[in-house]
C-alpha cells in the first residue's frame, strides 16, 4: 500500500524542432511523499513538470494519475485529477483581497452577487488549516512574497489538490519565510498530499525530501533515497557528463594590466562583490539562473545602480549612471535577451551597427552617410554577418547573425571590455562555434571579456578563469587548471550563510 | 523568372508602402469628377492653405507618435500662442517680431514641460499632455479675459494671408517645415534615435541612446511646431480667440495616423504624413463643395480614419500571425 504511486510519468519524451528537451524520462511519486527533482539549468525540470499541467504536450510517453492513463494533460484535466503547480510567477491579482484571490474564478455567490463575507469566512478556515496567519481582507499586493506563495498553496489545497508541484519555491523567500514554507510542506505531507519539490538549494532537499530524481541534459539519470545519498553524490550525478573538446583553441592572452576592478560592490541584488579582470583575459562568471550575474553586469554597464563599493576601470574610479556613459568609457554589454534588449528588430542592420556611434559620425547632428555605410560594410565583412543587404531589418536575420550584429556595433564603438551574457543561448551549433571564435579574436586582439554562461561546458571551454556566484555573492574562484564541474556546481549551490 | 518575381515583390512592397498616396489620388479623381469646382488652381491653393496649420503641427506630432507617445496639448498650445502673441502686440506694446519670437519661445517651453512630465516624472503621455492641455486652455481664457483680441499691425497679415507669386505664404511655411521634418528624420542621428526608441526603448537605451533626452526633444519639437501653427492661424484670422485651437490635436493626430505612422511607435514616414494631411484637406474641401452637411462630414471623417488605420492594423495582424 505504501508503495502505491499517485502520479507516474513514464518514458516521457519531448522534441522541439532541432532539439530533444526530454529523452525517456520516468518519474514516480508515492502518496504522501516529498519527491525532489534536481538538475542543472536546462536539465529539463521545468519542461517535465509542465507536462503535468498540459503546458507541454509530450511527444511520447504516458502520464498515469491514480491508475488513469493519459498521453497528455490539459489544465482542466490536471485540476480534475488533483494536480496543482506552484510556479515561480504567481497567478494572483494584486488589487484583490487574499480571500478573493483564494476563490479567484470560482467565487462564492449569493444569487448574482459575490458573497464577500462567506468568502472571507471560508478563507479564514482555509488559512487556519495550514496554520497560516493572513487576514483574508488584506490586498494581496500588500503581502510579502512569502504570504502570496502561501495563498497559492492554500488555493491548490482548496481545489482539492492531492499532488502539489513546487517550482523553486524557496528562491524568492527570506530565510524566515523559507522556514514557514517548510512547515506548511510538512503539514501537507502529513495530510497525505504528495509533493514534487524542485530546488537548486541542495541542503533543502536533504531536509525535506524522501527521494530524489536527478535529471541531466533532458535525460533521466537516477532516483535515490535521500537518506542514502549525500550532496557530493548528487552534484556528481547532476554534472557528470563527458566533456567534449569542441572549443576553438586560444593562447593565454591574459596580461598583468587590470582593466576592471570591483571593490566591495553592493547593489542590484548583489553583495560584497570583489573581482579583477585583466586585459586580454576571458573571465567566466558561473552560477545558477538568478545568482546575480546579469545584475552584476548591469552595474558595470550603467544599466543599474550600485549602492556602495567602488568600480575601478583602467585605474580610475567610475560610476556610470547610464549605458551611454559606460559605452563612452569603452564598456559594452551583449545582453542575455537578444531580441528584447540586444538588437532593434525593426531597424536595418546598418542602423543597428551604427547606433552607438551616430554622435561620432555626425557633424552638427547630420549623419555622414558615407562613414555610416563604410562602417556597416566593414564589420559585416569582418564578422561575416549573413544578410542579403545592409538595409535588411534585423528581425529577418538568424539568431547567430543577430548576435554578430550586436558584437559588430560594440567593436565599431571601440569597446575594450565586452560583457557577454549567455551569448550562445538559442543559437545553433555552427553559429555557436563562430561566436566562440569571435570571442577568442577579441581576447587575442587585446580586448577584455567577461563571459556569463549557464552552460557548464561553455564556461569551462572558453574561460581563462572562473568566478562562481550564488545568491548575489561570489562563492568561489577557479584557475583554468582547477576547472571541475563538481566544484563549480558545489560553489553555485552554496546557500547564503544564516543571516 | 526569378527576376520578374523579385520585381513583382518589389512593386508590391512599394505599393504597400505608398498605399496612402493611392488613396489620395483616388479621392482626388473622385472629387474632380463629381464637382466641377474642385479642380482649379485657386481651389487647390485654398486646400493647401486650409491644411497648412494641420500640416505644420503634424510634424511635431509625427515625432511624438514615432516614440509611441501622444501630444494632446497641441490644440491648447495653438490657442495659447494665439492669445499670448496678440496680447503682447496689442496690450503690452511689443513689436511684431519680438511678440512672435516670445510666443514661439512659450510654445517651446510648454513642449519642454510636457517632456519633463513624461520623461523625468514618468507620467503616461496621454495624461501628462491632457493636463497641460487643460492648463493652457484655461490660461488662454485668463489672459484674454474671455474676449477676442484684435487690431494688429497690418504687416502681420502677411504670414497667414500673404502670397509669394501665386503661392500662399502659409503653404510655403508648411513646405519648409515638412522639408525640415524630413531632414531631421532621415539625415540626422536624431531621426535614427526616434525610430530606435519608438521601436524598443530598452534596447535603445542599452545601445547607448539617452532615451530620456530624446523624449524631451520630441515633446519640445511638438510644442514648437504647434506654436508655429498658432502664429499662422493668428495671422490668418487676424483675431485671437480663446477657442482658436480647440480640438485641433485630434485633427493633427488623424493626419499623422492616416499617414501610416504606427501609434505603437517605431514605424512611419514623413512623406506619407504629407499624404495624410492632404487627404484631410481634400476630403473636407470636397465635401463642402458637394454640400455635405457639417455633421455628416464628421461622420465621414471618422469612418475614413477607421478604414485607414483598420487596413493597417489588419495587415500587421496577419504579418505577426
Amino acid at each position: 500500500m505504501e508503495d502505491e504511486y499517485v502520479l507516474q510519468l513514464q518514458h516521457i519524451r519531448k522534441e522541439y524542432p532541432g532539439v530533444v528537451a526530454l529523452k525517456d524520462v520516468t518519474l514516480e511519486v508515492k502518496k504522501g511523499e516529498v519527491l525532489a527533482l534536481v538538475g542543472e539549468n536546462g536539465a529539463g525540470k521545468s519542461t517535465l513538470i509542465k507536462t503535468c499541467s498540459g503546458a507541454v504536450i509530450p511527444t511520447s510517453g504516458k502520464i498515469i494519475v491514480n491508475g488513469k492513463e493519459f498521453t497528455s494533460m490539459t489544465p482542466q484535466r490536471a485540476a480534475e485529477n488533483g494536480i496543482a503547480i506552484i510556479y515561480q510567477e504567481f497567478n494572483n491579482v494584486k488589487g484583490l483581497s487574499a480571500a478573493e484571490n483564494l476563490f479567484l474564478g470560482r467565487p462564492i455567490k449569493k444569487g448574482f452577487v459575490v458573497d464577500k463575507a462567506a468568502m472571507e469566512r471560508e478563507a479564514e478556515r482555509a488559512f487556519a488549516q495550514l496554520n497560516i496567519k493572513i487576514n483574508p481582507k488584506t490586498l494581496v499586493g500588500r503581502l510579502t512574497v512569502g504570504y502570496q506563495q502561501m495563498i497559492e498553496i492554500a488555493k491548490a489545497i482548496e481545489q482539492d489538490a492531492k499532488i502539489l508541484i513546487m517550482d523553486e519555491p524557496s528562491a524568492p523567500l527570506t530565510s524566515a519565510e523559507v522556514e514557514s514554507m517548510f512547515k506548511v510542506v510538512a503539514l501537507l505531507k502529513e495530510k497525505g498530499v504528495s509533493i514534487i519539490y524542485i530546488s537548486h538549494r541542495l541542503e533543502e532537499i536533504f531536509r525535506l525530501s524522501d527521494r530524489v530524481v536527478v535529471l541531466r541534459d533532458g535525460e533521466y539519470i537516477k532516483t535515490l533515497n535521500t537518506k542514502d545519498t549525500n550532496i557530493d553524490e548528487l552534484i556528481h550525478l547532476m554534472v557528470g557528463r563527458e566533456l567534449t573538446e569542441s572549443y576553438p583553441p586560444r593562447p593565454n592572452c591574459t596580461t598583468d594590466e587590470v582593466v576592471l576592478e570591483m571593490q566591495d560592490v553592493c547593489g542590484n541584488g548583489d553583495e560584497d562583490i570583489n573581482l579583477k579582470i585583466r586585459k586580454g583575459e576571458v573571465l567566466g562568471l558561473g552560477g545558477l539562473v538568478g545568482a546575480g550575474r546579469t545584475e552584476l553586469a548591469q552595474m558595470i554597464f550603467g544599466a543599474a545602480k550600485k549602492t556602495s563599493g567602488k568600480i575601478i576601470y583602467k585605474g580610475k574610479e567610475i560610476n556610470p549612471r547610464s549605458p551611454r556613459e559606460a559605452i563612452d568609457l569603452g564598456i559594452a554589454l551583449v545582453p542575455e535577451d537578444r531580441k528584447r534588449h540586444g538588437v532593434l528588430l525593426g531597424i536595418s542592420v546598418k542602423n543597428n551597427i551604427n547606433m552607438p556611434i551616430y554622435g561620432r559620425i555626425s557633424r552638427l547632428s547630420v549623419i555622414n552617410s558615407k562613414t555610416e555605410s563604410n562602417t556597416a560594410v566593414k564589420y559585416k565583412d569582418e564578422l561575416m554577418i549573413k544578410t542579403p543587404t545592409l538595409r535588411q531589418e534585423v528581425k529577418n536575420l538568424s539568431g547567430g547573425n543577430q548576435q554578430k550584429v550586436i558584437l559588430a556595433k560594440w567593436i565599431a564603438a571601440n569597446a575594450e571590455l565586452i560583457i557577454f551574457d549567455e551569448p550562445t543561448r538559442g543559437i545553433d551549433v555552427g553559429a555557436k562555434y563562430e561566436i566562440y571564435k569571435l570571442i577568442n579574436d577579441l581576447a587575442i586582439g587585446g580586448k577584455t571579456v567577461l563571459l556569463i554562461s549557464s552552460e557548464m561546458e561553455e564556461l569551462m571551454g572558453m574561460s581563462d578563469r572562473i568566478l562562481v556566484l550564488a545568491e548575489g555573492r561570489i562563492t568561489g574562484e577557479l584557475q583554468k587548471e582547477a576547472f571541475n564541474q563538481d566544484t563549480i556546481m558545489r560553489m553555485a549551490s552554496a546557500a547564503k550563510e544564516a543571516s | 523568372m526569378r527576376e520578374s518575381e523579385f520585381n513583382r515583390d518589389a512593386v508590391v512592397a512599394v505599393l504597400k508602402d505608398r498605399a496612402i498616396w493611392l488613396v489620395f489620388i483616388v479621392m482626388f479623381i473622385v472629387f474632380t469628377v463629381t464637382s466641377d469646382k474642385f479642380l482649379s488652381a485657386n481651389n487647390i491653393f485654398l486646400i493647401c492653405r486650409q491644411v497648412s496649420m494641420f500640416g505644420i503641427a503634424s510634424i511635431g506630432m509625427t515625432f511624438v507618435i514615432l516614440l509611441a507617445g501622444i501630444d494632446l496639448a497641441t490644440g491648447s498650445i495653438i490657442t495659447f500662442v494665439n492669445v499670448f502673441c496678440a496680447y503682447l502686440m496689442v496690450k503690452a506694446g511689443f513689436g511684431m517680431v519680438s511678440a512672435v519670437v516670445l510666443a514661439l519661445a512659450i510654445s517651446i517651453a510648454i513642449g519642454f514641460f510636457n517632456g519633463f512630465l513624461v520623461s523625468t516624472i514618468g507620467i503616461p503621455a496621454i495624461i501628462a499632455t491632457f493636463a497641460t492641455q487643460t492648463i493652457f486652455a484655461g490660461a488662454s481664457y485668463l489672459l484674454c479675459k474671455g474676449v477676442p483680441i484684435n487690431g494688429f499691425d497690418p504687416a502681420f497679415k502677411f504670414i497667414g494671408q500673404g502670397y509669394v507669386g501665386p503661392v500662399p505664404v502659409p503653404v510655403i511655411i508648411m513646405a519648409v517645415c515638412f522639408a525640415v521634418g524630413s531632414f531631421i528624420l532621415n539625415k540626422t542621428y536624431f531621426g535614427r534615435y526616434f525610430y530606435a526608441v519608438g521601436g524598443n526603448e530598452e534596447a535603445a537605451k542599452l545601445s547607448g541612446i539617452r532615451v530620456g533626452n530624446i523624449k524631451y526633444l520630441v515633446y519640445t519639437l511638438s510644442g514648437f511646431f504647434a506654436g508655429l501653427a498658432g502664429i499662422v492661424m493668428l495671422s490668418r484670422t487676424n483675431s485671437a480667440q480663446p477657442t482658436a485651437g480647440l480640438g485641433y490635436e485630434f485633427d493633427v493626430i488623424t493626419c499623422v495616423v492616416l499617414g501610416g505612422v504606427s501609434i505603437m511607435g517605431g514605424y512611419g514616414k514623413m512623406s506619407n504624413v504629407i499624404a495624410g494631411v492632404l487627404i484631410i484637406g481634400v476630403l473636407t474641401n470636397g465635401m463642402i463643395l458637394l454640400d455635405v452637411h457639417d455633421y455628416m462630414q464628421m461622420v465621414i471623417k471618422g469612418i475614413v480614419l477607421i478604414l485607414a488605420v483598420g487596413f493597417d492594423s489588419l495587415q500587421n495582424k496577419t504579418r505577426i500571425a
